[in-house]
């Protein structure tokens, strides 16, 4: 089967071909350079940019893939959670297209997409995860632990009380004056080898798979309300090290303990913190500690994208999954 | 004619306080009410945010977290909606036009919105607005201000 995704959740607007788990073609339209002048993501940008862009990305994705239209088995759209005025958008296009073409269509779940992201086969034949994993989700808007048995039967163990992690990178940077997007710098910094400032990690001893990041946010900004003046090049960088390996323990940790109480012997790695070095790294060294293979998709696959839409579609499809023509975006859609 | 205004102080010093707080301001929250929460990033905004919704009975199966994301969180209680919105993430007047907000406020249910200090004129006159200020460890001082309904909660708390 060959289908077209589309995604448009919050700030990327994608499209994809694949066939089978293999990707034929991925293209974002990152919006990157648009919010970087904000400081932050601008929605409104982003929903207009997602009009501007849908056409030229779905036109892009398609001839990249060498394939028309008519050539599809199928057409997927993430219906959400997202924003609703930018979900709107991808959904929109897929239906008209589905409708003016008679292609079958469903909409998907964003979170979906991320935790069956891993699946995908890659051009360099690195093995994917069989059924049943754990997974990490962690990203801007969302962090949590799922306990994946089958595409169709993936179960939130826990999630985020406050802030996703990647929120937490975001906002720690703005904080610390260290720009947009704030995941790469902090990588960048907390690599680098020296001290590291101790910052609390929130629900450690709690057996519960949920999440807490915003007590470290508060506690870094704290920390820096205590320094005489503003911090400097070294205290900065002790800083990020302490924040950046308070989020990465905690993250790895319960995925572990999860996989662990759960008997599942593979751990899978999804979201946009997933492309983060030190947690990759760490995760690493965890699940070989515990005899768990990991699994880390290429750092593409880990933040937004298309073809993780279209892979988690084209299985809804293959199993005689469609939605009608009235499926309306939904902005919150627990897994 | 300018309506009443009314300002008071909370002094919160700990957890359990800022529980305490959100009950007590839930217990007086009606349809329709909009209520701005402002604050240093870190400030508790998220935090004192879910113990409302809680205290309103926004059901544990419906996780209350940040909403800088999404911009908006949608939860149910039996006797509204609750939109819970973060601008933190907006910077144009126009962005709040386009999420329509205008139609939240005057809408059916309940709001709850992080950083609406950044839009300070766009702002519904009858809101209650709560600027918390972060001090040691849990400790924190809740500003509250307002207008008409906004005057008439802060009365009661």
């Amino acid at each position: 089967m060959i289908v077209l995704g589309i995604e448009s959740s919050c700030d990327e607007t994608a499209a994809a071909v694949v066939e089978g788990n293999c990707v034929r073609s991925d293209i974002i339209a990152s919006q990157i350079d648009v919010h970087k002048v904000y400081g932050g993501v601008v929605p409104e940008l982003a929903s207009r940019n997602h009009i501007v862009n849908v056409a030229p990305v779905i036109e892009t994705a398609l001839s990249e893939a060498g394939v028309t239209l008519n050539e599809l088995d199928g057409i997927v759209a993430t219906s959400g959670p997202g924003l609703l005025g930018s979900l709107v958008i991808g959904l929109q296009a897929a239906k008209t297209i589905a409708w003016s073409t008679g292609l079958s269509f469903v909409g998907v779940n964003h979170l979906r997409g991320h935790l069956l992201a891993a699946r995908i086969q890659d051009e360099d034949g690195t093995p994917v995860p069989e059924f049943p994993y754990m997974a990490l989700l962690a990203s801007g808007g969302h962090t949590g632990v799922y306990h994946v048995r089958n595409w169709n039967d993936i179960q939130c163990l826990g999630e985020t009380r406050d802030d996703a992690a990647g929120e937490a990178f975001d906002k720690v940077a703005k904080l610390l004056g260290l720009g947009y997007p704030g995941g790469p710098v902090i990588d960048r910094m907390a690599g680098t080898p020296g001290e590291e400032v101790l910052f609390p990690q929130a629900l450690r001893q709690k057996k519960s798979f949920e999440f807490s990041f915003s007590g470290v946010k508060t506690a870094v900004a704290q920390h820096v309300g205590h320094l005489d003046g503003p911090p400097t090049d070294e205290q900065m960088h002790a800083i990020v090290r302490g924040f950046q390996k308070a989020v990465v323990e905690i993250l790895v940790r319960k995925v572990v303990l999860a996989a662990r109480q759960k008997q599942v012997p593979r751990v899978v790695l999804a979201g946009g913190v997933a492309a983060n070095s030190g947690l990759r790294q760490h995760a690493q060294m965890v699940c070989e500690e515990n005899d768990l293979t990991l699994f880390a998709p290429p750092r593409k696959r880990c933040t937004d994208n298309a073809s993780m839409i279209a892979y988690a579609g084209l299985l809804a499809l293959e199993a005689g999954e469609r939605s009608g023509f009235d499926i309306s975006p939904k902005a919150n859609w627990p897994l | 004619m300018k309506q009443i205004m009314k300002e008071a102080k909370f002094s919160i010093s700990n957890e359990s306080d800022t529980q305490a707080f959100g009950k007590r301001l839930a217990a007086l929250i009606q349809k329709g009410d909009v209520i701005g929460l402002s604050g240093d990033l870190g400030a508790g905004k998220t935090f004192l945010s879910h113990e409302i919704c809680r205290a309103l009975g926004v059901p544990e199966s419906q996780p209350v977290n940040s909403p800088t994301f999404t911009i908006i969180n949608e939860y149910h209680c039996d006797r509204f909606p609750v939109y819970h919105m973060d601008l933190y993430r907006l910077s144009e007047p126009d962005e709040l036009y386009d999420l329509g907000l205008w139609e939240y406020y005057d809408g059916d249910g309940v709001c709850l919105v992080e950083w609406f200090d950044k839009f300070h004129d766009l702002w519904p006159e009858e809101a209650l607005m709560l600027r918390i200020h972060l001090l040691e460890g849990e400790a924190r001082l809740i500003e509250a201000r307002g207008h008409g309904r906004g005057a008439e909660i802060l009365e009661k708390l």
